[in-house]
């Protein structure tokens, strides 16, 4: 986010850093967390923000769009409110709140229009690059040729290797699924607009991707994947007359999805929150005399690095991993599907 | 917003915005990014094999080429063996025939020889006969003319007589 800006106005103007009287909780979730507009950095105690449209139902006087910026200062508009939670809420006359339909373009919807599109121009690009030529004649060089590696590497060591033979079905999702937390987990690192959104550390959108799996997994599932979870092959006072394996097997075909969707999740979550909190050591300590402060100063650069590079690492392993565990799951319900 | 409480709008625009993000890439994007590696490496395993094929059949005709060589080197071998085995047959048949020839010849003309002579000799002592039967005729005629000498004569032939029985 604005870490590594700050990281810079930090070392150059510590007296900067004083002015600061960091929030920590405001801080740490209003980087992670969804918000209504897109606070992009603060210049001489002017907030730069991109405003974004809210789009709410309510339930009594119908739709309702307006741009973000009448809202940010938790002034009402059109009945409309931030809670505490920082939610859009409908004020009802009696004083009540009601939550509406909201389906407001928030920072972490466009930070996802914009990774995608992003993810859509890359790939399309690179196939771009095969229709104008003949790949059976040359070998792409350059972007493209980065590009083939990696999702040769997906198709090739994750998906033909966990599926087996009727990949082919699978691989446009799972090559889909890759390149999208990739590309997403990548942007969230990047700490200015229009990186930065902590997109793939979201629980509503590994939430839809672990569905996607479980979709692809019970829906192209096969007899015998069917059999293994109502009529395994266990000892028969195990399945009747309490069902408990296939009652322990129903319980793992949505633990093996919500696995994935908290693992993502978390992993995302977790390293954005040591970056903030790397960084954030800096403005904590301003206070603290300037020695402390700029020794300090420089030790959390140094782990921010560190950090910042881990969370590379991170971001394709995670990627890599539910891809792979992905490809696993369908792989399981494919089984035997060709003896 | 909370954390770990999915906001539907965020589902909502995800869903969208993934579904979309999908079916583009799924349509135009990996399908054909995939399909055309495959087959490259498809062609790439194609040439290699064809590589092998042609190197397996370069190794078979050269086998084959050493096959012919040696062969032929073999049969020539065989040639001028034969061809000098015929070559002394032919040299010793010709000198046998020339030798047999020669020896027949000889022994034609020691033949034609020994006849010449013995017709020779036969006509030599014709041919004496004759002239001493004639001589002695003569001789005869003109001692036999007197009496005297008739008698001295026969005498001198009777003595003879005894004197070549008395040797005997």
């Amino acid at each position: 986010m604005k870490r590594l800006v700050g990281i810079l106005v930090a070392l150059l103007l510590p007296v900067f850093a004083w002015a600061q009287d960091l929030d920590m909780d405001e801080y740490l979730f209003g980087h992670v967390g969804d918000s209504y507009g897109w606070h992009v950095t603060t210049i001489k105690g002017e907030p730069v923000s991109i405003h974004l449209p809210v789009i709410v139902r309510s339930k009594t006087t119908g739709w309702h769009v307006f741009s973000s910026k009448y809202i940010e200062e938790g002034e009402s508009y059109e009945g409309f409110v931030l809670n505490e939670g920082g939610k859009l809420v409908e004020l009802q006359p009696d004083g009540t709140t009601l939550k509406p339909l909201d389906i407001s373009i928030t920072k972490n919807v466009l930070g996802l229009m914009v990774n995608s599109l992003i993810l859509v121009l890359i790939v399309l690009l690179t196939a771009r690059w095969y229709r104008k030529h003949d790949a059976t004649k040359q070998a792409p060089r350059g972007f493209t040729g980065l590009m083939e590696m990696l999702i040769m590497m997906v198709e090739d060591d994750v998906i033909k290797e966990c599926i087996g033979a009727d990949y082919r079905r699978y691989s446009p999702y799972l090559l889909t699924a890759f390149f999208f937390i990739f590309v997403n987990n990548l942007m969230g690192i990047v700490p200015f607009f229009p990186g930065g959104a902590n997109i793939t550390g979201n629980i509503a959108i590994t939430m839809t991707l672990a569905l996607c799996t479980f979709i692809a997994v019970n829906v192209f599932g096969n007899k015998h994947y069917w059999k293994d979870i109502l009529w395994p092959d266990v000892p028969t006072w195990l399945k009747v007359p309490l069902p408990l394996i296939p009652v322990i097997e129903i319980i793992g075909m949505f633990t093996k999805p919500f696995s994935l969707m908290v693992r993502l999740f978390a992993n995302i979550l977790a390293g954005h929150f040591m970056l903030l909190g790397v960084v954030a050591v800096i403005f904590l300590t301003a206070k603290m005399g300037i020695g402390l402060n700029a020794g300090l100063s420089v030790i959390s650069v140094l782990f921010g690095v560190f950090m910042d590079i881990l969370e590379l690492l991170v971001a394709f392993i995670q990627a890599y991993v539910f891809t792979m565990l992905s490809s696993v799951f369908i792989g399981l319900s494919r089984q035997h599907s060709n003896s | 917003m909370s954390l770990i409480t999915p906001d539907f709008g965020l589902l909502f625009w995800m869903t969208l915005i993934f579904a979309v993000v999908f079916f583009i890439l799924a349509k135009f994007g990996f399908p054909i990014i995939t399909g055309m590696v495959e087959k490259r490496s498809d062609r790439i395993d194609e040439s290699l094999r064809k590589a092998e094929e042609a190197e397996k059949a370069l190794a078979e005709m050269d086998e084959r080429r050493q096959q012919i060589l040696s062969d032929a080197k073999a049969e020539q071998a065989r040639i001028l063996r034969e061809a000098s085995a015929t070559s002394d047959s032919i040299v010793s048949k010709a000198q046998d025939k020339a030798k047999e020839e020669a020896s027949k010849i000889l022994e034609q003309a020691r033949i034609e020889i020994a006849a010449e002579k013995e017709s020779a000799l036969r006509d030599i002592r014709r041919v004496v006969a004759t002239l001493s039967v004639e001589v002695a005729e003569k001789v005869l005629r003109a001692d036999l003319d007197e009496d005297e000498k008739q008698g001295a004569y026969l005498d001198r032939l009777i003595d003879e007589v005894q004197r070549s029985q008395d040797k005997s």
